[in-house]
């Protein structure tokens, strides 16, 4: 079998919004409805498990980020549970560790995919093993890949620290100490995923024509200029895609400090907004502490992509 | 003949180009292996090591003495037949719901064309823009009691598998692939007698195969790889999931038996990732993500 065809990029020529299939042809109304209904029937599952899992549960958010709930009974609580978060100690620490976390996965988790994704598109061999490499941790199950990384962390006999050796340089508390928690975090962290952020580039990479590496060459351009003035400006529209969306993936992180360092890790050194967000509810039972974070979460976040949509957009004009 | 890229074929052709791309070319390659493949050949022979020998420092290359009866304990300690099971039953319940519900709205989204179909979907799509774990607890409280059916799902595998239908992701890409398959087609069936879900069934779907493949991989590998919500959602140790049945037991078993069970649990995606690689990898960029 040929490798499967995918959906056309959606059409620009699409035919210029025809009237909808469902207007009566033959002028009946009862016609019309029956036509309307059995749409909505193929709909109905769907739109029910959204009402249900979704769209209920974002207007909860909401609710109970302004709502106190006492042996059972729920009151209304007014920005007290927004002052109350504010107030936690724990959630400076947990933005602070977060914006770490963030900043350090895009440091190696949006750079170094782009650069191995340059490299692999240049090469004429091997490409499609490289290319498995790369994506095959993203299909580990990542309590395998954490619990895996955690073994290599140990500091008595653990593999890193072996290699570090070999180096020449000193043994390193990896997950047990301040210093380098969030860090070992970031590097499992970066190892599980970043195959898709890969894969997307080099796709993109290979949209890139090559009349322009060679008008840039008869221009005198060396290897870097290439990269900066034709790879980088072609590939743009995804990179600040991704940058965007890895901002939005990094500052949700959860399973892996929870899996590698309990969720707080050494004098709290690893402790995240989520993982906040889960001791809020889970542990204190808080849920309206806990949807008072999410909705700042969630404010911070969209606030941020706002932003950053308009800038990319004034920049292109 | 392949697309030009960054460095010209020229330049490559020279002595020097070619010493260059070779050795670029082995020490990515070696590199390469060494970093996404050496984990795993590490965590599968941890797994055959004896209990000293896995927390002896340095560590061992190749394994003194081979031990697979690791990997016997590890599955009967742990359970992890039921473990496996309960997965398989989660991923794959959760992977049917999305092709009957998720398939049947997108084709109507596409196709039928229903009234306010276009509020429907931007109302799904919206989905997309909130951050998934703010909404997480929330749900866990529609779980806990759902309204109108006022029913606890807790321990219960809808749990898992109604959530899961809530994909606009899915959604998305499949509708996008219904509304390029040629309306007269759909016409022509129609024009037969076929009913809406005749020519589903005859003339949509039997199209549809490469999408369908890639939005089954990515519900099955999704609910294989989640860990928060079934943690949340299925505490009871009997309906645990790989994830969280393994990392709930990591604490009680041998060292080199946890490695061994960390094989078994990887190993079905592993398979199916070799099985479907080309169909994954074409479906990362399905998204229409095109620079």
């Amino acid at each position: 079998m040929s490798a499967p065809t995918l959906p056309a990029k959606p059409r620009q020529s699409a035919p210029p919004a025809r009237k909808h299939q469902l207007t009566p042809r033959d002028g009946s109304l009862t016609r019309t409805v029956k036509r309307h209904l059995s749409a909505h029937g193929f709909l109905i599952g769907a739109v029910l498990c959204f009402s249900f899992f979704s769209w209920y549960p974002m207007v909860r958010e909401f609710l109970l980020a302004f709502q106190k709930t006492k042996d059972g009974r729920t009151t209304w609580a007014g920005w007290s549970n927004l002052t109350y978060v504010f107030n936690d100690p724990a959630f400076w620490q947990a933005w602070r560790n977060t914006l770490l976390f963030t900043a350090l996965a895009l440091l190696l988790g949006f750079a170094v995919p782009f650069l191995i994704a340059v490299l692999l598109n240049e090469f004429r061999h091997g490409q499609g093993y490289l290319r498995m490499l790369v994506y095959l941790p993203v299909m580990l199950p990542p309590v395998a890949s954490v619990l895996l990384f955690k073994y290599f962390y140990d500091p008595g006999y653990g593999l890193f620290n072996r290699i570090l050796g070999v180096f020449g340089i000193p043994e390193q508390q990896w997950l047990q100490s301040t210093d380098t928690a969030m860090l070992s975090v970031v590097i499992a962290a970066t190892w599980m995923n970043m195959g898709g952020a890969t894969l997307i580039y080099l796709a993109s990479l290979q949209g890139v024509p090559g009349e322009l590496y060679e008008a840039a060459e008869l221009d005198g351009a060396g290897l870097w200029r290439k990269i900066w003035h034709v790879t980088i400006p072609q590939t743009r529209l995804i990179l600040s895609l991704m940058f965007l969306m890895q901002i939005i993936a990094t500052m949700q992180v959860f399973t892996e400090p929870f899996l590698l360092t309990n969720g707080a890790g050494p004098e709290g050194s690893t402790t995240t907004v989520v993982y906040l967000i889960y001791q809020y509810a889970f542990n204190f039972n808080n849920y309206g502490g806990a949807a008072a974070l999410g909705l700042v979460l969630l404010v911070l976040l969209a606030a941020f992509s706002a932003v950053y949509v308009r800038l990319s957009r004034a920049s292109d004009d | 003949m392949r697309a030009r890229t960054l460095i010209s074929p020229a330049q490559l052709g020279r002595r020097r180009g070619k010493i260059l791309y070779w050795t670029v070319f082995g020490v990515t390659m070696t590199l390469f292996t060494l970093v996404f493949l050496g984990p795993l050949y590490w965590m599968v022979t941890g797994g055959l090591k004896t209990t000293a020998e896995i927390v002896q420092s340095p560590p061992t290359l190749v394994p003194d003495s081979v031990h697979p009866k690791n990997y016997q304990d590890a599955w009967n300690v742990m359970d992890l037949a039921k473990l496996l099971f309960n997965t398989l039953y989660y991923a794959f319940g959760a992977l049917a719901f999305q092709l009957v519900l998720d398939v049947a709205a997108a084709y109507s989204l596409s196709k039928l064309r229903p009234l306010f179909g276009n509020v429907i979907l931007g109302m799904m799509l919206a989905t997309l823009m909130i951050p998934a774990t703010v909404l997480v607890v929330p749900q866990y409280l529609t779980v806990l009691d759902v309204p109108i059916f006022e029913r606890n799902l807790l321990n219960s595998p809808w749990a898992i598998w109604l959530p899961s239908v809530t994909n606009a992701f899915n959604i998305f890409l499949l509708k996008r692939f219904f509304d390029s398959i040629p309306r007269e087609l759909l016409d022509a069936a129609s024009i037969d007698g076929a009913s809406a879900l005749r020519t589903l069934r005859s003339v949509v779907l039997p199209i549809s195969r490469p999408i369908l493949g890639v939005v089954s991989i990515f519900a099955v590998v999704g609910v294989w790889k989640d860990f928060l919500w079934p943690m949340l959602t299925l505490p009871d140790p009997a309906k645990q999931t790989l994830n969280v049945g393994i990392y709930s037991l990591s604490n009680g078993v041998p060292q080199n038996q946890l490695i061994a069970a960390l094989t078994i649990a990887s190993v079905p995606t592993l398979i199916l990732f070799l099985l479907f690689q080309r169909n994954i990898m074409s479906g990362l960029t399905a998204g229409g993500l095109k620079g």
